[in-house]
């Protein structure tokens, strides 16, 4: 009980209290140095700026203290509905990604996962499914043929896109034989050969036998290629930044769906769309990136090693701060190259946004899964029970 | 077996309370000048004159009745991806099958130019 | 009364509540389409009460994430104005509702008296291993029930077909 209570405040509090402040921060800066400005420096105490790290929390002041404005003739309850159902799902997204494996410590075992729920990759998806509910919402009860416009096209975008999303990691899931993303980063602990597929010939040719040697990590990047570039494209344009923020288009629709939002009502908006790059990152880490595992070194080569030397408790904790560690930092490089995607691109168009979902995307994740089931099959008849690529 | 939705409801229960905990901050801390101007609906400062509640282009009904086909296609595709293992050929005999129509769905849609924006 | 028992009655009410709000109290479309979401989120917490997790994830997916999406839709194409039904259209949703309702529950109560079934507590613990997860069912659906699933298939072309014979009229 208070162990679910503590993983949970942990992982609340690393996401929306470090990481999405964090991301505001670093997107002025990294979007300042691609295009040689300076950046965000202007907000100091006592003449010291740190870096513009003090933005953030002027942000947060300054969002907070401006005046409260419904635009008339609005919704009144449905337009403060609005960022309320758009934060709330990014912010319980993360509730079953998993950010460290199982540790035992006496009696106690326990996994680093707020809910270690069966079905977790379909939760990530319920959620996504819900937050089209902000955007429709916001959009239309501001009454601004602005905000109108914005939320069709959010919403239009944003079911087009939760398809392909869902298709796009079948494949994942049949490699893996689970839909449960900490059985998923388990199973990614692991190596495996990549020229497995010479078992095949009876016998290897004199000197191929170092092909044998070359092991990869277990990680669905390596394993499922393609669904990872298909569903890091997905639930990049289901979080609609750019270069997929034509609901927002600044330049043709003012600011799309919240128009119409001033002050924290706005604020909600700006924190669920830096929360949800946190949770694509995790997310994008737990299912193709290994989540917390260390390429090459297995939970038990770490507490093996360290137990022999310092006994095992002592090697489970290192364990644990090794895996937290690994898993947060594939968190930052998968947020680093979502900011280098966002401000290296430019946005597309309507009819190119849709024709990339539909005629592009989803007819190559059906053919992911085919071409998958076709391996996996046939990796059964070669070696029954190897690991399928 | 529930304890391990334990954590979503916590949650779901923090977050609820910090979003709605913001905008009662926000709504307190801010000052209350509003005047009719203020309050219309940005139009780049013309007078509306359009309702923005008119009809929409069918195209976006298409685009949702796509997208619900297809949502449950997805549907039975999750629960046979984490059993193909176990099914084996018979599974995938079954989903290429259920597929075939939607398959022929797509390209029927295509061919139509319901895909064209 | 027991946490999970409170969390049945919890998400009982709310549905049964949003649903009546749906057509009885709420003046605006939207707000009654979003009333409709609550009661499908409501349904999808009974089931994961009820250890049925992957229909749960159906529920919100196909009826709270996609059905519903595509009401709005079909709301927005209808050119409805504001105001949305008048007090005396929705008091008389609401006598129908109410009598449809109140017939169903009475039917239900009738047969589950007959059947026993109040006998059986709702939140049994002892289901079989793996009871309502996505390994049972999915072993269950694509080898004993493929039939059925390639009908949906066929169903499912149907609809595609009839969207788009609908829509193209107004395209062209």
């Amino acid at each position: 009980m208070i162990l679910v209570v503590a993983k949970t405040l942990f992982i609340l509090i690393v996401v929306t209290l470090l990481f999405a402040p964090l991301i505001t921060w670093v997107e002025r800066k990294q979007s300042a140095i691609m295009q040689d400005r300076i950046g965000a420096n202007r907000a100091d105490l006592a003449g010291m700026t740190f870096l513009g790290l003090l933005h953030p929390a002027a942000d947060v002041i300054k969002l907070l203290s401006k005046e409260d404005l419904v635009p008339a003739g609005a919704n009144r309850f449905l337009h403060a509905l609005a960022p309320i159902l758009s934060a709330v799902p990014a912010l319980i997204a993360f509730a079953v990604i998993p950010y460290g494996a199982t540790y035992r410590f006496g009696d106690t075992t326990f996994t680093l996962v707020a809910a270690d729920i069966d079905w977790g990759v379909l939760y990530l998806l319920v959620i996504g499914s819900l937050a089209t509910y902000g955007s429709v919402l916001a959009g239309w009860a501001s009454r601004s043929n602005w905000s109108m416009l914005g939320a069709i096209r959010a919403t239009a975008q944003m079911i087009s896109y939760e398809v392909t999303m869902g298709l796009s990691i079948v494949g994942i899931f049949m490699v893996f034989g689970s839909l449960k993303l900490t059985d998923m980063a388990v199973a990614q602990d692991t190596t495996f050969r990549v020229f497995g597929f010479l078992d095949l010939f009876a016998s290897l040719p004199a000197g191929a036998g170092w092909l044998n040697a070359i092991r990869l990590p277990n990680w669905g990047i390596f394993l499922q290629p393609l669904a990872f570039l298909l569903f890091l494209t997905c639930i990049m344009a289901e979080n609609k930044r750019p270069p997929f923020d034509l609901p927002e288009a600044d330049s043709e629709l003012v600011a799309g769906y919240f128009t119409e939002y001033s002050g924290m009502r706005f604020g909600l908006f700006y924190m669920a769309e830096f929360i949800e790059v946190v949770v694509i990152a995790g997310a994008v880490a737990a299912l193709f990136l290994g989540g917390w595992a260390v390429p090459y070194l297995s939970q038990e080569t770490i507490t093996a090693g360290v137990a022999s030397l310092f006994g095992e408790g002592f090697a489970n904790l290192v364990c644990m701060l090794i895996h937290v560690g690994c898993f947060f930092s594939k968190v930052v490089f998968l947020v680093w190259l979502q900011m280098l995607i966002r401000w290296s691109f430019p946005r597309f168009r309507y009819d190119q946004l849709m024709d990339l979902c539909w005629k592009v995307i989803l007819p190559l994740s059906l053919l992911n899964i085919f071409l998958t089931a076709a391996g996996m099959l046939l990796a059964q008849q070669i070696a029954p029970g190897a690991a399928a690529s | 077996m529930l304890s391990e939705y334990l954590g979503v409801l916590l949650m779901l229960g923090i977050a609820v309370a910090l979003t709605v905990g913001m905008l009662l901050v926000h709504v307190y801390l801010g000052p209350k000048r509003s005047f009719d101007k203020k309050l219309a609906p940005f139009e780049c400062g013309e007078e509306p004159i359009v309702s923005p509640r008119q009809r929409h282009a069918v195209k976006f009904y298409l685009v949702a009745i796509l997208f619900v086909v297809f949502d449950v296609e997805a549907v039975f595709f999750y629960p046979w991806g984490a059993t193909f293992l176990e099914t084996g050929l018979p599974g995938l005999t079954t989903i290429a099958i259920f597929s075939v129509p939607l398959v022929v769905g797509l390209v029927y849609e295509w061919s139509k130019g319901a895909l064209e924006w | 009364m027991s946490f999970e028992m409170f969390l049945f009655y919890a998400f009982a009410f709310l549905a049964v509540f949003s649903a009546v709000a749906m057509i009885g109290f709420v003046r605006h479309i939207v707000a009654a389409a979003m009333s409709l979401v609550v009661t499908m989120v409501s349904l999808a917490g009974i089931y994961v009460l009820m250890h049925a997790e992957l229909i749960a994830a159906i529920q919100i997916l196909v009826y709270a994430g996609a059905i519903v999406v595509l009401f709005l839709f079909v709301i927005m194409l209808l050119d409805l104005r504001d105001g949305g039904l008048g007090p005396a259209a929705r008091g008389q949703n609401l006598v129908k509702a109410v009598g449809v309702g109140g017939t169903v529950t009475i039917g239900t109560l009738v047969v589950a008296s007959v059947s026993g079934v109040f006998s059986v507590n709702p939140l049994v613990e002892s289901l079989p291993e793996g009871f309502g997860e996505h390994r049972a069912l999915g072993i269950a659906l694509f080898t004993d029930y493929a039939l059925a699933v390639e009908l949906v298939g066929l169903v499912l072309l149907a609809s595609i077909v009839g969207a788009v014979i609908l829509a193209k009229r107004k395209i062209d």
